[in-house]
């Protein structure tokens, strides 16, 4: 690995604010789309000539459309009460990674363009025109905004930087300024069926040699069934857990446990990813058009339970916005929606988390685990931002926090919670949600993971923790990427099922 | 009737006219917008009633601020609650005879004219003293603030140092909403008091100030975390799937 350009921030004990240093990141600059993924997308893919009205109509187009933005440009007092929140900025300095600074950026647009002061006296509201430099500033602190919703916990109103982030994103693709990583995934997921572009014949090849391994270990014949026709369970899971180290150790996890149950489940090709960057660009349609795809494998597979693995974001679509999307869920009363619901097992909560699924079973005693095979773990759980803040597990509110950590307490002996300001509703990002998750942004990933970081290391420095226990495939990724760098061994890394899989009892 | 009288009389009319109907008006704008998809941050209550109580808890106790800052909580809560009981204080200038509780709150609503103006320069400090703070402040942030205490600091002269005529002020102000009208008194500190008000209540629908009604519809708070139960869709969403 060649050194990193940039310097990595050193672990300290809490994670200071620090002062501001401005433009200490402003020439960020995530690899631009190209012309074939944002085509399919029906984005333009250079600068278009009108880029100046377009800008200004979609943004009055998407206040149209979103309370959340509409209320979110006009109520901010600039109290700076989320100035410290921000992971970017706890790890970079840079004031235009704080909330308020990354939303003026688009306020001080909207200020000039949609009221009354900012027409008449913009210098006095701070608002001022739409540039071509007013682009390049969103292009870049725009994509150094994982969406992780850190700072609406601590909005006296509520404001949600995502919305404005997401919003942001939208009007860039619709003048020409998309990003390359984010419109390639949306491009594959739609052609492919899966994030990483792995086609139904190679899923196949993958899962038999799976299973091969798993009877080897094991000597026990569990299945991972694909494209099973009448199978009860729908398993929809990121396609990252299908070859992608540690993840794939969870996939086997989930196997296990369905295996022990006697359940009878299967994978979708079609619907080969639980992932959705619809969330990240904030573009409805689209992130409809890839949710979708799990209504329509659901009805052509006749599933009646449709259950979500270890995966963040995905979960958070799943959760909060399936119903909605697709109408996977309950309480519909329009033909679209009663075709699916009908068919769905009304006893269980659909969608339903794999970790809830798997809770269930534990609490009701179908299965067995010798959590000493666990004793050489000495494990931490990290909340996923969209998990912790976008969704819940469970009936009961913040069961999202309590039901993986029961379960790995279920399963393993040696458990340590970080620091309590970093866990929970306030769990830190692991820096590389949201859609900068590439290789083009590390910088970005590797300051923005320091109060994570900061928190790990307390934990392993104090409790000899050796294991950061996870359910998010990006999560996964971004952490065995970003260890390293400050010091840690990428191993340490895994999911929450891996630990159920290494102590689960088999027959 | 003078000049004065006759200005003061339509500057209040009109600043009425400006903060009901553009207040009206922004809050019918928010009540049009729909909020196309579940986005409470949770954990959050999963009933209506929950998130009534969490409203409440927000907009009484300033929750969310409190998980954030405690200064700044100390002090924004200090100006809030003590604007609260000056403006109740204030009810006494608009009818007669005056409501028990109104009659009741009036010694605590002078003294809060204290916790109001100190808090608002806990406020303005931070504007100045921290970095993040001062990088973020727009002129406006800062006159908003002088406005305020300027309001403040007038009122509390005519409480604390010099007192107007507090009959002829009352007549003055009933005589506005009876559109009975009565000359304005004339001293100084309640001119700059009444100009200031007046001045805020028209800037209020288009400035910052639209937090106040702004958090009772931000989706983040409002909405009951139930997505599994309920489908939401907005029309122009239910539109789209018509076609």
């Amino acid at each position: 690995m060649a050194g990193p350009q940039f310097e990595v921030p050193k672990l300290t004990e809490y994670t200071d604010v620090p002062k501001i240093k401005e433009g200490a990141m402003a020439h960020v600059k995530s690899f631009p789309a190209a012309e074939g993924s944002q085509t399919f997308l029906g984005y333009p893919w250079a600068l278009t000539d009108d880029w100046h009205d377009r800008a200004i109509n979609k943004m009055g187009d998407l206040l149209g459309k979103y309370r959340s933005l509409r209320v979110f440009m006009d109520a901010c007092v600039h109290c700076g009460a989320c100035t410290d929140k921000c992971h970017y900025f706890l790890g970079t300095a840079d004031p235009k990674n704080m909330p308020v600074a990354r939303q003026d950026l688009m306020r001080k647009v909207y200020r000039r363009y949609f009221t009354l002061p900012g027409k008449i006296v913009p210098w006095l509201v701070g608002a001022e025109d739409l540039t071509k430099e007013t682009l390049d500033d969103w292009y870049s602190y725009y994509h150094q905004c994982s969406e992780c919703r850190r700072c609406s916990v601590y909005c006296p109103y509520g404001i949600d930087t995502a919305e404005i982030t997401m919003a942001g994103r939208e009007i860039l693709n619709t003048v020409g300024m998309g990003q390359k990583y984010s419109s390639e995934i949306l491009t594959k997921v739609q052609k492919i069926g899966n994030n990483l572009g792995l086609p139904g014949p190679a899923l196949e090849d993958t899962l038999l040699g799976l299973e091969e391994d798993i009877e080897l270990d094991t000597g026990v014949p569990v299945k991972i069934p694909l494209d099973v026709k009448g199978a009860e369970i729908l398993l929809i899971t990121p396609s990252a857990d299908f070859f992608s180290e540690p993840h794939v150790e969870s996939l086997i996890g989930y196997a296990k446990v369905f295996h022990a149950a006697g359940a009878s489940w299967t994978l979708s090709t079609h619907a080969s990813e639980a992932g959705n960057f619809g969330l990240f660009n904030g573009n409805y349609e689209v992130m409809k058009t890839v949710a979708m795809r799990i209504r329509d494998a659901a009805l052509e597979l006749g599933c009646k339970r449709i259950i979500v693995g270890e995966c963040g974001h995905a979960w958070r679509v799943a959760y909060s916005f399936w119903n909605t999307l697709t109408g996977i869920g309950y309480g519909a009363d329009d033909p679209f929606s009663i075709e699916l619901q009908s068919q769905l097992d009304s006893r269980f909560p659909q969608p339903m988390h794999i970790c809830e699924y798997t809770w269930d079973l534990i609490e009701k005693g179908t299965l067995k685990f010798d959590k000493s095979l666990n004793d050489d773990r000495i494990i931490t759980f990290h909340d996923s931002c969209n998990v912790a803040r976008g969704s819940r597990m469970g009936d009961e509110p913040g069961g999202q926090f309590t039901i993986p950590r029961n379960i790995i307490m279920a399963v393993a002996n040696n458990f340590h919670d970080m620091a309590a300001e970093t866990i929970g509703e306030a769990t830190f990002c692991c820096g590389g949600g949201g859609g900068v998750l590439t290789d083009d942004l590390i910088e970005v990933r590797v300051k923005g993971a320091l109060p994570r970081m900061n928190a790990f290391n307390n934990v392993v420095q104090n409790n000899g923790v050796n294991f950061l226990g996870l359910i998010c495939a990006i999560c996964k990724a971004q952490f065995t990427k970003v260890l390293p760098y400050y010091g840690f061994d990428r191993s340490m890394v895994g999911g929450v099922h891996q630990l159920v899989s290494t102590a689960i009892k088999l027959d | 009737m003078t000049t004065l009288t006759l200005f003061y009389t339509g500057l209040y009319y009109l600043a009425a006219i400006v903060l009901i109907g553009g207040v009206a008006y922004r809050i019918a704008e928010y009540s049009r917008t729909p909020a196309p998809l579940k986005i409470p941050t949770t954990p959050a209550p999963t009933t209506n009633a929950g998130v009534a109580m969490r409203m409440a808890r927000e907009v009484v106790l300033f929750e969310s601020l409190f998980k954030s800052n405690k200064w700044i909580w100390i002090f924004g809560w200090m100006f809030h609650i003590g604007l609260a009981l000056v403006l109740v204080r204030h009810v006494r200038y608009f009818q007669e005879p005056m409501w028990f509780v109104i009659e009741f709150v009036q010694p605590y609503g002078k003294y809060a004219s204290f916790a109001m103006v100190a808090g608002l320069l806990g406020l303005w400090a931070r504007r100045f003293l921290v970095d993040r703070v001062r990088y973020i402040s727009t002129p406006s942030d800062h006159l908003m603030l002088a406005l305020l205490i300027g309001i403040g600091v007038s009122g509390m002269m005519m409480t604390f140092v010099s007192h107007t005529d507090i009959v002829a002020l009352k007549a003055f102000a009933l005589g506005l909403v009876t559109f009975d009208w009565h000359p304005v008194p004339t001293d100084g500190p309640l001119l700059v008091h009444l100009t200031l008000v007046a001045l805020l209540m028209i800037i209020f629908p288009v400035s910052k100030l639209l937090h106040a009604p702004g958090i009772f519809f931000s989706p983040t708070r409002n909405q009951a975390d139930n997505p599994r139960e309920t489908r939401l869709v907005a029309p122009w969403a239910a539109a789209a799937e018509r076609k």
